[in-house]
């Protein structure tokens, strides 16, 4: 559905994406993961014709950069900026998006209402907040119905609620037979959304894995903060050090080192130990 | 979609922003309010009606345009791409199924029609009045040239302001050097000529050709020469003109102000069109 071949990207001597490619299958959801930098959103402004690239991308048949206006038709945008025109109000931007998408102004309401904005289509887009515009972005994204969604960092923004709501709304679409492209650097939303994983890095790609290798096979950790009872502290510490985590004492509780897939472990190992968790928090 | 319909939808949008723009209202306000004064005054200070009237309001008129109306264009022509670069819809609106060129006609004719509106509103405030007056009907062929003139060089400007938009990224820089090329047309231009035919002891010929570089003195010599038939009032300059040219000279001011609307706005297309990286 989807080719990327030795896609090369340079900002004067700066490369910030260096002979990328990949495919993507049609219906499957792929995940570009990496960090800030990694070249994961100039890849998919390239895509998009917002910048000028070497190499090819191909949608279907068609080529990026000669038959840019056909292949944008075949997707669906939700940028990380969300950048409407702020004195619009929501049933407004959707109608004048569906407008210039050739879809029918019915479209518009339709696509509100599917993302929960219905009741809020007069208000200015200025005065919705972030979750609310992530969803405004959303539904334009699928005002024509395209069979391509591309979205970049789609929950960076956003706080924990909002970001669940909005997750429920991506595998909404994504049941609904999408091929979906998107960018993150969560953990949460590749295991939730993604079929693949590739993984990026200084404009290169590094591997693909599936989602739930992705920890494992980068190494990725975090730390875990457990508040336990007083008096317990040390023979806390004693298990979990003989369970093999690095571990650090700090302030009421400790503070363990693991797996992003594993934080649940030292949990377990204290519960065993018959050592009581009062409260937890993932750094 | 039509190409012609995604244009039409993004000029509305255009349209609908000016008459929104608080500065363009405000630009529009104050030539709609001076044009009725201008014309009031100049009827009631002819005494009689007939040309003379008309002749002290075209004046008026001339001098209120070449004020407001490259003042009026060049700043909104400056934000046009420049303020849509900065605030990111640019990009947003470009990875939708439409084309650059779709993107700079449909803003270029929807700032063109809010320029339409508002001469159209100073020039009509003014036209009735004449009418109530009865000078009106003196000459009306001489009122809707002039009126096209201004038309004209608000085009003019308006192009010359996206060209200043297409090259930068800040709306505040683009804003800012409209505000210093409105400041070199309409202050500067005369004295800068002047002082150049003085200094080069330039020829009258070259003189002349160097006013056509103005936009706003091509207008005024065009409106002056609509409602006097001469330039003598312009000076050596004006007579060498009329002799040279005799009847071509209005086609030559028409043709000059076009150049300049299409010139800079080809100019600015062909930058924006280009432009790789969003």
């Amino acid at each position: 559905m989807i080719q990327f071949a030795h896609l090369t990207k340079q900002f004067g001597k700066f490369t910030a994406v260096d002979d990328l490619s990949f495919d993507v299958s049609p219906q499957a959801a792929l995940a570009l993961w990496g960090p800030n930098g990694a070249g994961k959103t100039t890849a998919i402004k390239c895509l998009l014709g917002l910048l000028k690239y070497s190499g090819h991308i191909l949608v279907d048949t068609l080529d990026a950069k000669k038959q840019g206006k056909m292949v944008r038709r075949m997707l669906g945008y939700v940028p990380q900026e969300l950048a409407f025109y702020a004195d619009m109000s929501a049933l407004d931007t959707a109608l004048f998006y569906a407008r210039l998408k050739s879809t029918s102004p019915q479209r518009a309401a339709e696509v509100l209402d599917q993302v929960g904005l219905a009741e809020h289509g007069d208000k200015p887009v200025g005065a919705l907040s972030g979750g609310m515009k992530q969803r405004l972005a959303l539904g334009l994204a699928l005002l024509a119905d395209p069979p391509i969604l591309v979205l970049d960092e789609p929950t960076s923004n956003l706080d924990a609620a909002a970001r669940d709501h909005f997750l429920h709304l991506l595998s909404d679409v994504k049941r609904a037979g999408k091929t979906v492209v998107f960018t993150s650097h969560r953990l949460e939303e590749i295991e939730a959304l993604a079929d693949n994983v590739l993984v990026m890095d200084q404009g290169r790609m590094l591997m693909t894995c599936a989602p739930g290798e992705l920890p494992r096979r980068l190494g990725l950790r975090t730390q875990v903060k457990l508040r336990l009872p007083d008096g317990q502290l040390d023979s806390a510490l004693t298990v979990l050090q003989a369970g093999g985590f690095t571990v650090s004492r700090n302030g009421v509780g400790v503070l363990v080192d693991v797996l992003a897939s594993e934080k649940a472990r030292p949990i377990n190992a204290l519960h065993d130990a018959d050592i009581e968790v009062m409260d937890f928090e993932v750094q | 979609m039509s190409s012609l319909s995604i244009i039409w939808t993004l000029a509305q949008k255009e349209l609908r922003d000016a008459l929104r723009n608080r500065w363009f209202v405000l630009y529009t306000v104050a030539f709609a309010a001076l044009a009725l004064a201008f014309s009031y005054l100049s009827l009631a200070g002819a005494g009689i009606a007939g040309f003379a009237g008309f002749g002290r309001t075209a004046a008026s008129l001339i001098n209120l345009v070449l004020l407001i109306i490259p003042l009026m264009a060049l700043t909104i022509g400056a934000q046009s791409i420049s303020s849509e670069l900065e605030r990111g819809t640019m990009s947003y609106l470009l990875a939708q199924p439409i084309g650059r060129v779709e993107v700079f006609l449909g803003k270029y004719l929807g700032l063109a029609l809010s320029l339409l509106a508002s001469l159209a509103l100073g020039f009509g405030i003014s036209g009735v009045v004449m009418v109530l007056s009865g000078s009106g009907a003196a000459d009306p062929s001489a009122y809707i040239t002039l009126v096209a003139l201004a038309y004209l060089l608000s085009l003019a400007m308006l192009s010359v302001g996206f060209l200043i938009s297409a090259l930068t990224r800040k709306a505040s820089v683009s804003v800012g050097i409209g505000l210093f090329l409105w400041l070199g047309f309409v202050f500067l231009g005369d004295l800068g000529m002047m002082g150049t035919s003085m200094a080069m002891k330039m020829p009258i010929g070259s003189l002349f050709a160097m006013s056509l570089t103005n936009p706003s003195q091509v207008f005024k010599m065009a409106a002056i020469l609509n409602i006097n038939a001469t330039l003598d009032i312009l000076g050596p300059a004006g007579v060498y003109a009329v002799h040279h040219y005799g009847q071509s000279l209005l086609a030559i001011f028409l043709a000059t102000l076009a150049l300049w609307a299409v010139v800079p706005a080809a100019l600015a297309y062909a930058r924006f069109a280009n432009r790789g990286d969003l």
